[in-house]
């Protein structure tokens, strides 16, 4: 494993021009005013009420996601190189969807095995053959982004079910402000807070035809014990629409109502926050209790949008991100502008035999694992895990995926030893309507806090950071 | 606005109103325990404390003793009663965070910042001492969500709801404070006025802080009628029937304005008021007060059924 690139100190140990202010207030500031920062951030949080769920933990069924006060910054040309590449993929992405369940000449051409789709648990045989408004499934798409040196980004995983975090970039722009501004008063940063409205704008972009020209859009949630209740609480507040359970939800003939206190109002659009699986009991899980019987009737009757749509699960699962590029080439007849980690499919016996051969140097990723769960870090992993794994993949290999342990770049980062190097990665958000993209520019910076390790997701260990777009 | 969003507010201040009222009761507890016996006459107020809150039957379930500690326990911290101080704090920032869109920042701030210092206090007070700032901090709670919540919510039916909750648990609390108190203290043998009640008179008035306003307002000595004159018919009084009905219609009002349409809860807060204006104080005591508690007390729970059949559901 190479020595990481360092975002503000490359690979040389010269500051890069983006990181020279940063580095200068670093220098002028006395030595105690980080570590003060940081405690008085993460009483704001807490009286905030900024809190996330750690499934699995009785104690604590609140918790804040540790924060930290220098942010991580990119430059303007970066950024442009990194949006163009951001809505290629996602054009490809909604393509490829609506290919899957339409015409599949994807599959007739043999870009993606018909098995990785028909056999796929997240495949819904339920959209076939359905179109969905304005033929956009994806409207909100997070894409995760790691950077391996000055001029390599990698897309580390597409997320276009119900991505989450976008609160924290928000707030932790909001907290920095208030924190440090006299940095601020030393850089021009490329604002965040429009992003409410871009969603809005969005979401309304894509109501179904029937729908008014105000058409009446909702945030779906699972309810207070959802890990992300406080995200989902926050989103409508600031877009201004009801924030929804599912019990506030009927289906009466051919639409959905919510229950007001003046009675049943329709709804056009529902931006939900909610897995597939639980979307409506008669459909899918006939166990959920979250969810709204007879919302996929509407659904299909064309007299609502789902956002994102039902089904965009076979375009994020792992096994699926290895076809990526040849996916945009297919598409869109051009070279990707970003690319892909080096993947190895362990369903094909060329590659599997490779992983088994270099179990120690590999990342092992279950294909439909997510949040760091399912994962072996060879490199970082004891010999019993290794084994265990290597159990694993020779049974169900179609399983499994593997990547060369990448070196994440890193970025400056307040520890108890104080200032020092840790490994990041980016989620920037990317939005589809009807008549264009949208992308606030930045997104949310994740870093591992453990030293050396390269976990940055907030189940494990993982905190945020504010990102900043800078002209430099 | 979504009916549960609705539900949610309106218990919101109602849980906090109550919280109030149980610190309040515990505070006039706590202060009549500290007089000679010949003061109160024998009645045990902790158990009366228990009659106030409403709880007797549950707190018996429980323990075989009213005393102090018992009361104490129950009233404030206990997780097994569910209208205790812990579990009405706890409640009422469940239902904040349900509508944390429909709050203010002052308001989620004051639940939220009672609910994490609420944490502090632990199962239960170290001292008495301790315990009265414990009672302090929760009346100052409960006015600090008042006064967000009239300084910074909107006037939309966001804030009007809310309000609801809190008038109609204000006048439950009103009503039984008065009802236990006078059923406890007046046998039917006992002589209204009697030296040894007064008291006790002057501790339902300061439960619901007016000991002041009485003497502002009679310029007289504790007089039974006078006090519960002042806590049924008096207009001035914030926390009397009569003024939390000119409230409650206020509010149910403005909400069929801007809906548009009246129904039944309207009816029922014009009624009751209707009957608050037209009772005289010589008639409800003839008629027995008790009596009327009794029935003001249903016909209030049952603009609580009102409110929550054409709104909150």
């Amino acid at each position: 494993m190479a020595l990481a690139f360092d975002e503000m100190r490359g690979s040389n140990g010269q500051v890069r021009p983006a990181y020279a202010g940063l580095d200068q207030w670093l220098r002028d500031l006395s030595p105690d005013v980080l570590d003060r920062r940081r405690r008085e951030a993460e009483l704001l949080f807490r009286r905030i009420g900024i809190t996330f769920a750690v499934y699995g933990e009785a104690e604590s069924t609140e918790r804040l996601i540790p924060f930290d006060v220098l942010p991580r910054i990119i430059a303007a040309a970066e950024w442009d190189k990194l949006r163009a590449g951001l809505e290629q993929r996602v054009k490809a992405i909604n393509l490829y969807i609506k290919d899957v369940y339409g015409r599949r000449e994807v599959l007739r051409a043999g870009v993606v095995p018909e098995d990785l789709v028909f056999q796929n648990p997240v495949f819904r045989p339920e959209m076939n053959g359905m179109s969905v408004p304005h033929d956009v499934y994806v409207h909100i798409a997070g894409i995760d982004i790691v950077r391996v040196d000055a001029d390599t980004f990698y897309v580390l995983e597409d997320n276009v079910r119900t991505p989450s975090g976008v609160s924290y970039m928000l707030e932790n722009r909001e907290i920095m402000m208030r924190l440090f501004p006299e940095l601020f008063s030393r850089h021009r940063v490329a604002p965040v807070e429009n992003y409410p409205d871009e969603l809005l704008a969005t979401l309304t972009s894509v109501a179904p035809p029937c729908a008014s020209s105000d058409p009446t859009v909702v945030l779906l949630t699972p309810g207070i014990y959802n890990s992300a209740y406080y995200e989902h609480s926050f989103l409508a507040d600031k877009l201004g629409v009801e924030l929804v359970e599912g019990r506030d939800v009927v289906v009466r003939g051919s639409f959905a109502y919510m229950r007001t206190t003046q009675g049943l109002k329709r709804i056009d659009v529902i931006y939900r926050r909610i897995d597939d699986d639980f979307l409506d009991p008669l459909a899918f899980r006939p166990d959920s209790a979250l969810g709204i019987p007879g919302l996929m009737t509407v659904y299909q009757a064309g007299n609502l949008t789902l956002a994102n749509a039902v089904g965009t699960g076979i375009a994020d699962d792992k096994a699926v991100y290895s076809y990526m590029p040849e996916i945009v080439k297919f598409y869109l007849g051009q070279e990707p502008i970003l690319k892909n980690v080096p993947t190895w499919r362990c369903r094909e016996a060329e590659h599997l035999s490779y992983v088994l051969d270099n179990l120690e140097e590999l990342v092992v990723k279950e294909v439909h694992g997510s949040g760091g769960y399912g994962m072996m870090v060879g490199p970082k992993s004891d010999r019993a895990t290794i084994e265990a794994f290597r159990a694993k993949l020779k049974t169900h290999p179609e399983n499994f995926i593997a990547q060369p342990t990448l070196a994440l770049s890193t970025c400056p980062t307040l520890v108890e030893e104080g200032v020092a190097p840790r490994h990041i990665d980016l989620r920037p958000f990317v939005l589809t309507g009807r008549d264009r993209t949208r992308i606030v520019p930045g997104g949310l910076t994740r870093v591992a806090l453990k030293n050396g390790s390269l976990v940055v997701n907030s189940s494990q260990g993982g905190g945020t950071k504010d990102t900043w777009v800078l002209d430099a | 606005m979504l009916s549960r969003t609705a539900d949610n507010l309106y218990w919101l201040a109602r849980y906090v109103e109550r919280a109030e009222y149980l610190a309040r009761i515990l505070e006039t507890s706590m202060r009549l325990t500290t007089l000679p016996l010949a003061y109160v006459g024998s009645t045990n107020e902790w158990e009366t404390a228990v009659a106030t809150a409403g709880c007797r039957k549950s707190f018996f379930a429980h323990y075989a003793e009213a005393n102090e500690e018992n009361v104490t326990e129950f009233l404030a911290f206990s997780i097994d009663n569910p209208s205790s101080i812990r579990n009405c704090i706890e409640v009422a920032r469940q239902n904040a965070r349900a509508v944390r869109t429909a709050l203010t920042i002052e308001t989620w701030e004051t639940i939220n910042g009672a609910w994490l210092e609420l944490k502090r206090f632990g199962n239960g007070p170290p001292s008495r001492d301790e315990f009265l700032r414990f009672l302090h901090w929760v009346q100052e709670t409960s006015l600090r969500f008042d006064g967000s919540a009239y300084r910074t919510m909107l006037r939309n039916d966001a804030y009007w709801f809310s309000r609801l909750g809190l008038y109609i648990e204000r006048a439950d609390n009103t009503a039984r404070i008065l009802d236990v108190k006078y059923h406890m203290l007046l046998p039917a043998d006992e002589r209204v006025g009697g030296p040894l009640d007064y008291y006790q008179w002057a501790a339902i008035l300061r439960t619901v802080s007016a000991l002041t306003a009485y003497h502002w307002v009679y310029r007289d000595n504790l007089k039974p009628w006078l006090v519960a004159d002042l806590l049924i018919l008096n207009e001035q009084m914030p926390r009397s029937l009569a003024s939390c009905y000119e409230n409650l219609v206020r509010f149910c009002d403005l909400i069929a304005t801007a809906y548009g349409r009246q129904g039944q809860a309207q009816r029922q807060a014009r009624t009751i008021r209707t009957r608050l204006q037209n009772s005289r104080m010589e008639e409800i005591f003839q008629a027995g007060l008790h009596e009327f508690i009794t029935e003001f007390i249903a016909d209030n729970s049952a603009l609580g059924a009102a409110v929550n059949s054409q709104y909150l559901q």
